[in-house]
């Protein structure tokens, strides 16, 4: 399809280890994450795709503290980014990554911008905080932006409003906005979602070039797993909190291992099946977050849930030997193998 | 916007002028008599001259197009003239609206009473204000916590706790039993020297409080709800994702979206707040348009009613167009024509 740059050997520039966010609400207590952990090496895209609820946006507004707290609190984990825990920052010196080392993209390109302010106030926000620029520059390195994403006559441009941008040139804002102060890593979470079809492949065309041209780490958040396969290097699949396989792009479509990702790919269409069949979600209730997962969060929408998988909770593992210089660890937590249709053996 | 200032301007005009003739008609209908205060002594015959004198001989439709034209005419007039010290046509003969009870011109009357309340009404809406927006900001900002629950309580307590009693408590209290203020206002007294503005501050405390207080109470409370419901929007994310601090992302982003519906309340309560401190005069007897207001229905002086509710009534259509205009303005959403 596009370039792959799957590195097994670059230096890592995001490893989360075992993050868990709860919030606290006057219901009960919501478990969104459960013990998240990945990594992101330079330069490489990685997809993360999930149901709705499944804990997408809470883990990445997590890494930045970007969670309301409260109610949400992260109660353990650890973000490395550039030599350092994201999550003993301090409020400052975290304020000082995100927008500057980290950009965000969030879904609704219509309610995420401020309405009663210029494009260009918005933009130039972050230039001058993080890279200390003056007005002038700061406009006319605003005015660059909205060119490099695609904005026709950006100069004119920037005194106009959000409401007077179609859903498409807002999304481009965005990006240009997330872009603005050079970021090392970029996330997006479901920036296509809010927009019909036609604008999502423009947008995704436009995250290609600009990858290609910038060479940007990024994580993609998505609940559709046919953008990702367009643009992912690798994909992580999440479920009730937790990442339920994870592999590089091809071996996921080729072999899913989980059987959530084995449901949510016959849930795609595809040309070489009967369509009608195939059009159907996955059955059953998503899981209740009141609690850690003590058993398979999945089990009781499972078709090959067995005993064990409400007994107790399996841990992710590789299946294939793990990371090696020419190979990209597939992973999965499951207690049941589908090739084999049999339990995994394991200790 | 302009071409929308002026048709909603001329908008006004009928608005007005069916609200001045349902006002002139109410109170011409209401069973008053203007001799009524005289000593039965006068004769029937000299009561029936009076009343003639006085106008009431004519028929209705005629006494209200001769007050329109005494109102929107005569007086605006005499205004210009002199303001500008200068004289339109022959300004003796011109009639005015009189007061029945003091045959003075109703506009001079309130003329004179119009500064006691405007720094009463004004100062306090001012203070509310002050009060209300920081107060408001800082319970949405901090939802739930001991500040915000003690502000929700005393809000509460704030309006729903009519003025006539907060006056009396604090008359009770500082005036009578401390001793600090003074119960009375003195509208006589003008400010010299360092004693006398002493005196004056001190003798707007109350009053401006009692009426500061309950407006603030109102007012917080729309403050904290419109910034409770901007502070969940997305953007709110997005300034904070891009790094700003809480500082820019509260009293820029979110103050800036909170204020459009609040600049609308507070405009459309000032009008409200006059006919309110109607009360609070009363209490403090501060000797303003209320306390006119008051005595002229009192005596069954009707063109001293008729004109100060007029005057209100027109204080509510100017300011529902400020209001209007304002929201334009802080909202570049909306667009006219
Ligand atoms: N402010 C909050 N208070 C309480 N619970 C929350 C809050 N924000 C998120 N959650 C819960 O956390 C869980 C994960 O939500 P999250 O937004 O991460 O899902 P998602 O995978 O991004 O879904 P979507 O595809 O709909 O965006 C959900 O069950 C949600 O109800
Ligand atoms: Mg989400």
């Amino acid at each position: 399809m596009t370039m792959r740059s799957v590195s097994t050997t670059g230096p890592k520039i995001l490893e989360v280890t075992d993050l868990k966010t709860v919030f606290g609400t006057r219901d009960g207590a919501v478990h969104a994450v459960n013990g998240v952990s990945f990594h992101l090496r330079e330069g490489e895209l990685l997809g993360i795709v999930g149901e709705s609820g499944s804990g997408k946006s809470v883990t990445m507004m997590s890494l930045l503290k970007l969670v309301p707290m409260p109610p949400a609190e992260i109660t353990s984990g650890r973000v490395m980014f550039s030599a350092r825990d994201l999550l003993s920052l301090s409020p400052g010196e975290i304020r000082k990554v995100r927008g500057g080392e980290i950009g965000f993209i969030f879904q609704d390109p219509m309610t995420s911008l401020n309405p009663v302010f210029t494009v260009g106030f918005q933009l130039m926000e972050p230039l001058r905080k993080h890279m200390g620029l003056s007005k002038a520059e700061a406009r006319e390195k605003a005015a660059s932006l909205l060119a490099l994403v695609g904005i026709p006559s950006p100069a004119d441009r920037l005194d106009d409003f959000p409401h007077q941008f179609s859903g498409g040139m807002r999304q481009r804002v965005m990006i240009a906005i997330a872009l603005a102060c050079d970021p090392k890593l970029l996330i997006a979470d479901e920036p296509t979602t809010a927009l019909d079809v036609t604008i999502q492949a423009q947008i995704l065309e436009l995250v290609r070039g600009l990858r290609r041209e910038l060479g940007m780490s990024m994580i993609w958040i998505t609940h559709d797993l046919g953008v990702v396969a367009g643009i992912a290097d690798r994909v992580a699949v999440m479920y009730g909190g937790l990442i339920v396989e994870h592999a590089a792009v091809e071996d996921l479509y080729a072999s899913p291992k989980h059987p959530y990702t084995h449901a949510l790919l016959q849930t795609l269409p595809s040309l070489d099946s009967e369509r009608a069949e195939k059009l159907q979600s996955i059955s059953g209730q998503p899981p209740s977050l009141d609690a850690e997962p003590t058993t398979c969060p999945f089990a009781p929408r499972c078709e090959f849930a067995f005993e064990r998988c409400f007994r107790e909770n399996p841990a992710i593992r590789s299946t294939n030997g793990g990371w090696a210089e020419d190979r990209v660890s597939h992973d999965v937590a499951c207690w049941w193998d589908i090739e084999k249709g049999a339990p995994r053996d394991d200790g | 916007m302009f071409r929308y200032a002026i048709r909603r301007l001329l908008f006004a005009i009928p608005t007005l002028l069916v609200i001045s003739f349902i006002i002139f008609a109410l109170l011409d209908l209401a069973p008053s008599d203007p001799t009524a205060q005289l000593p039965l002594t006068i004769p029937e015959e000299v009561r029936e001259m009076i009343k003639l004198s006085l106008g009431l001989g004519e028929p209705f439709h005629i006494r209200y197009l001769r007050w329109l034209e005494q109102f929107l005419v005569n007086e605006p007039l005499n205004l210009i003239e002199q303001f500008w010290g200068i004289e339109i046509g022959n300004s003796e003969d011109r009639l005015r609206v009189r007061s029945w009870s003091t045959r003075a011109p109703v506009v001079d009357l309130i003329a004179a009473r119009l500064p006691q309340t405007l720094s009463v009404v004004g100062v306090s809406y001012i203070v509310a204000i002050l009060i209300a927006v920081p107060i408001g900001v800082i319970s949405a900002y901090k939802q739930y916590s001991i500040f915000d629950q003690v502000g929700t309580f005393i809000s509460m307590i704030g309006f729903s706790v009519p003025t006539f009693f907060t006056g009396t408590v604090m008359i009770v209290i500082f005036s009578v039993v401390l001793g600090w203020l003074p119960s009375i206002y003195d509208t006589t007294l003008e400010v010299r020297d360092y004693d006398s503005f002493v005196a004056q501050f001190k003798q707007m405390i109350m009053p401006v409080m009692v009426l500061g207080l309950f407006n603030a109470a109102q007012l917080s409370r729309f403050m904290r709800s419109s910034m409770l419901d901007n502070l969940n929007q997305e953007y709110v994310r997005t300034a904070r994702s891009k790094g700003m601090g809480e500082p820019v992302v509260i009293l820029i982003h979110v103050l800036r979206n909170s204020m459009i519906p609040v600049v609308t309340v507070i405009a459309l309560g000032l009008p409200t707040t006059f006919a309110g401190a109607i009360i609070t005069e009363q209490i403090f007897r501060i000797n303003g348009v209320g306390q006119l207001l008051i005595g002229a229905i009192e005596g069954a002086d009707i063109p001293t009613v008729q004109t100060v509710t007029f005057i209100f009534a027109v204080l509510i259509v100017v300011f529902n167009l400020i209001a209007d205009l304002l929201y334009g303005m802080l909202d570049p959403r909306i667009r006219y024509d």
